[in-house]
């Protein structure tokens, strides 16, 4: 029955095996969809940034899991950290991001008193 | 300083002393104190000190050739040899020669040959380029000194006269003769400076004439006094007849200069000098060498100055033949061919030529129409210029250019001069403005010396010149002095003026005297008495000598005839009998002293100018002096008539039976001229009327001056007028309308060219720009500005593109 969900159902299988990479880049997938889903229905700025967050941080997961030591070749003279490395840069590069959205935002709402982004059409071409 | 030094300097001083007056007054002229009043003092100081440089070496020239009676005959050499050994054919650049040139003139003389004393010299060449050597010479024989004397004299006398007469150019002039579209007269601001700024000019280019040492600067003062000349007459340049005149002046010299030019290239083209006499020059091997000028090759010495046609004009005639003769042999030919008569043609244009200037501005026929109309310039104008100076240049010329002249020549001139004398002494029978009966009685006198000139009567022409001058220039000053009083130019209304005007009738009256040449035969006479007389004697001489010319000596008695009349029927007219105007009598009065100054010493003059002193001293035998070499004996020659001329030796005229029938002769005709023009016009004895009618077609003939002007219109004015129109006719209607099509075959290629740049290649840059511009107005919807959608784009997007990816590289992902 499993077996038989495992064609008909994508990715079913994962749920059999042991944790995997391919389970992190699942959860990341859904991480990236989700903050995609946010970013595209939220009218609220502040939720939009929440979604620009999930967003990275479903990247930052799939840099970590495809920094997994099984996926290493062997003749790699690497620390086998580099997908961290970039992951703490995204972080970083997520709270710059983050003060100047809130800067803009703040701005916004000075101009519209509103943070509903479907009244910043202003560059409406 | 000797003679040949002291000469070109003195009169190359008083040459360009008028040049000076004329910077001087171009530039200054209006600050020249008010109204530019000083002006006459500047121009006529400068002409006074050329007067008396002219005096000084007029007096030096004496101290060195005394003025003697000349002996002719057997042995009329040996009163020539006093001169030959002072100074002979000299040059300044190298006196030390003349001493062995001297020897050699002396030499001559005792073979019996007449040769004159002439100093000769170059000042600076112009350009010197092949065989043409342009430059500023002096020839100075006792002609020019004569001529210079004269000439500025003269001017003195009328520029002293003309500050007077010229007063109403000092403040603003209204000229009544100039009606303005407007209907007013012409109200404009004196020009007192420029009339003297021309005078000098004027001055300066006479003067440069008659020092000239060569054909070529005799030829550029020519032209320069012709403009002169041009100047003067149109001073009142907005009179229509006065700008007309000027023209017609200028026009017609011309003509004549356009024949003086073929005879210059003739001359130089055959003979390859314009000088008149021999130069010595350093050759670049720095030996001395004489340069033979016109007229030694005219008349080289060798053969005893005898008339012969040049080597050069014999080898160019005959060039076919030189250039078939091994280049050895043909100076050994050239004597055969100059007696096949080769070259003689070339000399008789030269001739011809030359006459042809001297024709224009001594306003012979057939050119002497310009003469009578140049009287619109002001009277002293007409006194200096028209009388004493500018028309006898052309005289001049023909004395100076004398030995070159051919027996053929000689006629031509002879008969021009016949020919104009009566022509323009009839017009003056029957002219009734004052000024007009003086222009061509000058015309007339003019003929008399172009006669004498042409008869082989060479003083007789230039002492008539002389005389002529003077008494000329009192009769037109004269005429001055009455138009200014009576503001007339019509003998009609003037008479009985000589109770108003004394002195300017006594003087006037000596001129006509000396005009008829009245004196008491074998006496004493008026200066005119003297020339006149040589003159008929001369023409006796030459008829005598060749009957078949007999006419020429009745022209020259015919025409003494009817200047006795014209001039005393001027006199009568204008200052016996009763007032006929009595409103231009009232106004009548004696003209101001400056100007009756300069009529009494002209006056005085015109009465002794022709006098010889005892012990020979006197204008005729100073002329003498200067006679051309080869011409004291009777010559004989000429081709070009089919007959052989004689040309007397102008010292038989002198002696008998000639000088008597002459004296004779001249006398009765005056006489009877003035007889005539007295029972017509004061004892009224012959009605002028009545004549007038009887005579009706030949005095109709004659008041339209024998309709010259009205031939001339027809022969030159018309036909150049139809060509001008011609011409245009052409320029319009064939020439413009070719450039209008060929205009308009590039306006319809060009709008063909427009069509298709506007058409094509416009459209097409348009079309990409409208195709853009739609593309970017459909893809603006896009732009919403709704954050929202953007990010639904870049999701959706980039799910695309991984799809599309994945459709295309499937095959790479698997692998």
């Amino acid at each position: 029955m499993l077996l038989g969900l495992s064609f008909a159902v994508p990715l079913f299988g994962l749920l059999t095996e042991p944790v995997s990479v391919a389970h992190y880049l699942v959860v990341g997938a859904i991480l990236f969809v989700s903050g995609i889903v946010c970013m595209a229905i939220k009218r609220n700025a502040l939720g939009v940034l929440m979604g620009i967050e999930l967003v990275l941080n479903g990247a930052n997961v799939n840099f970590v899991a495809f920094a997994s030591p099984y996926l290493q070749g062997t003749g790699s003279r690497s620390l086998g950290l580099d997908g961290q490395v970039i992951a703490v840069f995204v972080i970083l590069l997520a709270a710059a991001e983050a003060a100047v959205a809130l800067a803009i935002t703040l701005n916004f709402y000075n101009n519209h008193a509103t943070v509903d982004v479907d009244r910043a059409d202003d560059l409406k071409g | 300083m000797d003679l040949a030094t002291l000469l070109p300097q003195l009169l190359g001083i008083a040459w360009l002393l008028p040049l000076a007056s004329f910077v001087l007054i171009l530039f200054f002229g209006p600050k020249m104190g008010p109204h530019g009043r000083n002006a006459a003092w500047v121009a006529t100081a400068a002409i006074v000190t050329s007067l008396v440089l002219s005096l000084v070496a007029f007096v030096s020239w004496l101290g060195a050739h005394p003025v003697t009676a000349v002996h002719h005959g057997g042995d009329h050499g040996a009163a020539h040899a006093s001169d030959h050994a002072a100074a002979g054919h000299s040059d300044a650049s190298d006196h030390g020669e003349a001493s062995g040139h001297g020897d050699a003139a002396a030499s001559h003389d005792e073979r019996g040959v007449h040769a004159p004393v002439a100093y000769s010299g170059d000042w600076y060449t112009l350009y010197e380029g092949g065989r043409l050597k342009l430059s500023i010479g002096w020839y100075v024989d006792s002609l020019t000194i004569l001529m210079f004397v004269l000439v500025t004299f003269i001017a003195t006398c009328i520029h002293v006269y003309a500050s007077g007469y010229m007063h109403d150019e000092l403040h603003d002039v209204t000229d009544h003769e100039v009606t303005l579209a407007d209907g007013h007269h012409l109200h404009r601001a004196g020009r007192f400076p420029r009339f003297f700024q021309a005078l000098s000019l004027f001055c300066f280019s006479m003067m440069g004439i008659l020092i000239a040492g060569n054909l070529a600067m005799v030829f550029i003062f020519w032209e320069l006094v012709g403009i002169c000349s041009w100047f003067l007459i149109g001073f009142y340049y907005e009179r229509q007849s006065a700008s007309t005149a000027a023209n017609k002046a200028f026009i017609v010299n011309r003509v004549g200069d356009f024949g003086m030019l073929i005879g210059l290239m003739a001359l130089w083209g055959a003979l390859g000098t314009l000088h008149f006499a021999d130069a010595k020059v350093v050759g670049a091997d720095g030996q001395a060498a004489t340069v033979p000028g016109l007229f030694s090759l005219v008349r080289p010495a060798e053969s005893g100055h005898a008339l012969r046609v040049p080597d050069g004009m014999v080898k160019f005639a005959a060039a076919d033949k030189v250039a078939r003769t091994p280049v050895a042999e043909v100076a050994g030919k050239i004597e055969a061919w100059r007696a096949e008569g080769l070259g003689r043609w070339l000399l008789f244009i030269a001739g011809v030529g030359i006459f042809c200037g001297c024709v224009g501005k001594s306003a012979q026929f057939p050119l002497s129409v310009w003469l009578p109309d140049a009287m619109e310039g002001p009277t002293p104008v007409s006194a200096l210029v028209h009388s004493a100076t500018m028309v006898a240049a052309g005289v001049y010329l023909v004395g100076r250019f004398f030995p070159v002249l051919s027996p053929d020549v000689l006629l031509v001139i002879a008969y021009t001069g016949a020919i104009t004398l009566f022509i323009a002494a009839t017009i003056a029978l029957v002219a009734n403005d004052i000024k007009r009966v003086l222009a061509y009685s000058t015309v007339s006198q003019l003929g008399y010396m172009m006669l004498a000139l042409g008869v082989g009567g060479w003083v007789a022409g230039l002492f008539h010149l002389v005389t002529h001058a003077f008494f000329k220039s009192l009769l037109f000053l004269c005429s001055g002095s009455v138009i200014h009083a009576c503001h007339t130019n019509d003998m009609r209304k003037m008479g009985g003026l000589a109770k108003v005007m004394p002195y300017t009738a006594g003087t006037m009256l000596v001129g006509c005297l000396a005009i008829i040449g009245a004196g008491i035969p074998f006496v004493i006479g008026l200066s005119g008495y003297y020339s006149k007389d040589s003159i008929l004697a001369q023409a006796l001489s030459f008829s005598q000598a060749n009957p078949r010319h007999a006419i020429l000596f009745y022209a020259v008695a015919g025409g003494a005839f009817l200047t006795a009349f014209y001039m005393f029927r001027l006199w009568f007219m204008t200052f016996a009998g009763k007032a006929r105007d009595h409103h231009v009598h009232e106004h009548a009065h004696e003209s101001p002293q400056v100007m009756v100054m300069p009529l009494l010493v002209l006056a005085v003059l015109a009465v002794v100018a022709g006098w010889t002193l005892p012990g020979g001293f006197g204008i005729a035998n100073l002329l003498e002096q200067s006679r051309p070499a080869g011409t004291v004996d009777t010559t004989t020659g000429g081709f070009a008539f089919g007959q052989t001329l004689t040309i007397p030796a102008e010292y038989l005229s002198h002696g008998e039976p000639f000088h008597a029938t002459a004296t004779w002769t001249a006398f009765a005709t005056a006489l009877g001229g003035v007889l005539l023009a007295a029972a017509m016009y004061v004892w009224r004895v012959i009605s002028p009327a009545a004549v007038a009618m009887v005579f009706r077609p030949v005095y109709t003939f004659l008041a339209n001056r024998w309709y010259f002007d009205e031939l001339y219109h027809a022969l030159f004015v018309v036909p150049a007028h139809g060509l001008a129109a011609t011409a245009s006719g052409i320029d319009q209607g064939l020439i413009d309308p070719f450039l209008n099509g060929l205009a308009w075959v590039t306006r319809l290629v060009a709008g063909i060219d427009s069509w298709i740049d506007r058409t094509l290649v416009d459209g097409l840059v348009n079309a990409t720009a409208a195709a853009t511009w739609s593309a970017g107005t459909r893809l603006k919807v896009l732009q919403t500005g709704s954050l929202r959608q953007y990010v639904a784009f870049i999701a959706i997007g980039t799910v695309a593109l991984f799809v599309i990816a994945s459709l295309f590289f499937r095959a790479s992902l698997a692998g």
